[in-house]
């Protein structure tokens, strides 16, 4: 079995694994493993990584699924939202001293 | 602008083609060849060095050095094969622990070593080894791992030694490789270093009870000290004048203290320590000196590390077979596993079909 996106020489397919540490929070990617499907994935994920109550819900998702930005176009791909520094609260200066702004 | 397939997650995966597309770029970490020094760096060497410049942190799909890649896969996968052979000299212990709280505490710090191991393995991944590459090359007996786990663990004493002094000398180690250059690296290390502090506070423990114990436990105790203070010393290797790879290593900010700073920070912590519990540390020279501001201590018996680290220390042969034992004779269960994925996967598909 081959793992998509890696050298096809791994066993077993990649998985990222997330974890959500308490009700009312996202879950938050904390690292990957190797499974042979999502049963095994699930559970080689509390054990690798909850081992002292870190979650109360895990997702794993295999490693091939994800899809990403080009690392190569860094900064042309994030350029928009550089240079609109008025989409922040603190470009309004005007009403600085005025209450409740 | 979405590239499906061969890209992997910015956070985790190697890029493709790792050490080839590099080769090229990377003449410029080889010392013999002082002329490419001269000419311009490639905007992504020059990338590489702003990064490491601003102490900033190299992730997987970054270019790097080849030299830095190198280093990087060999320190991380010792490092995890330390860590899994690390199982081996304390599991020696887990049928015949004292008490049943001893046997489980015991259990989980060797669950934790397994899986220290394999958060470090993941992250050697990301450089662009493969998992079996790596395992290959530890049961062949051509990677290294600390050489403090090829000695043996003839007394429940050797269980509090380790803790104490192994886990200890570990963490001094494993704290500044928290901030490691290499992204990956450095955070597998934060959650390493999270779990260690409780290892070596057991360790502490298990000696604390036997110093207050009888006659014959307070010697077991002080022995296992004994045989356990010399190579938790050597543990951070060679002395600095020693030490070829360590500046390289410090100004690609992998490595943040010198062995010797290290050592000494690390035996400035035990003296106290070691007081509480009423034991001796076995060096009749270890004295603070305060002009130096740093103890004064006798000199390492290096040519005992080279052997052991050689191959020819008490348990190398031991611990490289049974690992290559337990790989082997679990082949069947990964392949079972594999196996049965495959036909779930078969299934999932027919039934998807009938359905359509």
């Amino acid at each position: 079995m081959s793992t998509p996106g890696e050298m096809g020489t791994e066993a077993w397919p990649l998985w990222e694994v997330f974890v959500r540490a308490n009700r009312g929070l996202s879950h938050v990617h904390v690292g990957s493993l190797h499974a042979p499907d999502p049963d095994m994935a699930v559970r080689n994920a509390r054990d690798l990584y909850t081992r002292r109550n870190e979650g109360v819900s895990i997702w794993v998702v295999p490693a091939e699924a994800i899809t990403t930005s080009d690392p190569d176009a860094k900064g042309a791909f994030f350029e928009s939202p550089a240079g609109k520094n008025y989409r922040h609260a603190v470009y309004y200066t005007k009403s600085e001293g005025v209450k409740h702004l | 602008m979405f590239p499906r397939g061969d890209q992997r997650l910015e956070d985790d995966r190697a890029p493709t083609g790792v050490g080839t597309a590099n080769t090229q770029e990377s003449t410029m970490t080889s010392p013999a060849d002082l002329s490419v020094v001269e000419r311009e760096p490639s905007p992504e060497e020059a990338q590489f060095d702003d990064l490491i410049a601003a102490d900033s942190r190299i992730e997987p799909r970054d270019w790097m050095p080849d030299a830095y890649r190198k280093t990087l896969i060999r320190q991380i996968s010792q490092h995890a094969h330390s860590e899994i052979i690390g199982m081996q000299p304390e599991s020696n212990w887990i049928t015949r622990a004292p008490s049943l709280k001893r046997k489980a505490i015991l259990m989980a710090k060797v669950q934790d070593e397994a899986g220290h191991g394999l958060y470090l393995y993941s992250a050697a991944q990301t450089l662009g080894i493969t998992r079996d590459e790596m395992m290959d090359q530890l049961i062949e007996g051509r990677a290294r791992y600390s050489s403090i786990f090829n000695y043996p663990t003839p007394t429940w004493a050797d269980m509090g030694a380790i803790g104490w002094l192994v886990d200890g000398a570990a963490i001094c180690n494993q704290v500044p490789l928290c901030r490691a250059s290499y992204g990956p690296y450095g955070r597998a290390m934060v959650r390493i270093c999270k779990e260690e502090s409780f290892h070596q506070r057991q360790g502490f423990e298990i000696l604390l009870e036997l110093m207050q114990g009888s006659d014959a436990q307070k010697r077991m105790a002080q022995d296992a000290v004994d045989r356990w203070y010399w190579p938790a010393l050597q543990m951070f290797g060679p002395p600095d004048d020693q030490s070829p790879n360590s500046a390289q290593s410090m100004a690609w900010n992998i490595k943040r203290f010198s062995n010797d700073e290290l050592r000494q920070r690390f035996v400035g912590m035990l003296v106290p320590q070691a007081e509480v519990m009423g034991v001796t540390l076995p060096d009749p020279n270890l004295r603070w000196n305060e002009e130096r501001q740093a103890y004064d201590m006798s000199e390492i018996d290096w040519t005992e590390f080279e052997e052991v680290l050689a191959g020819r220390g008490p348990a190398n042969a031991e611990r490289i077979r049974r690992r290559r034992e337990a790989h082997e004779e679990g082949a069947w269960v990964r392949e079972a596993a594999a196996e049965y994925a495959r036909k779930q996967a078969e299934r999932r598909l027919a039934a998807s079909g009938a359905v359509a």
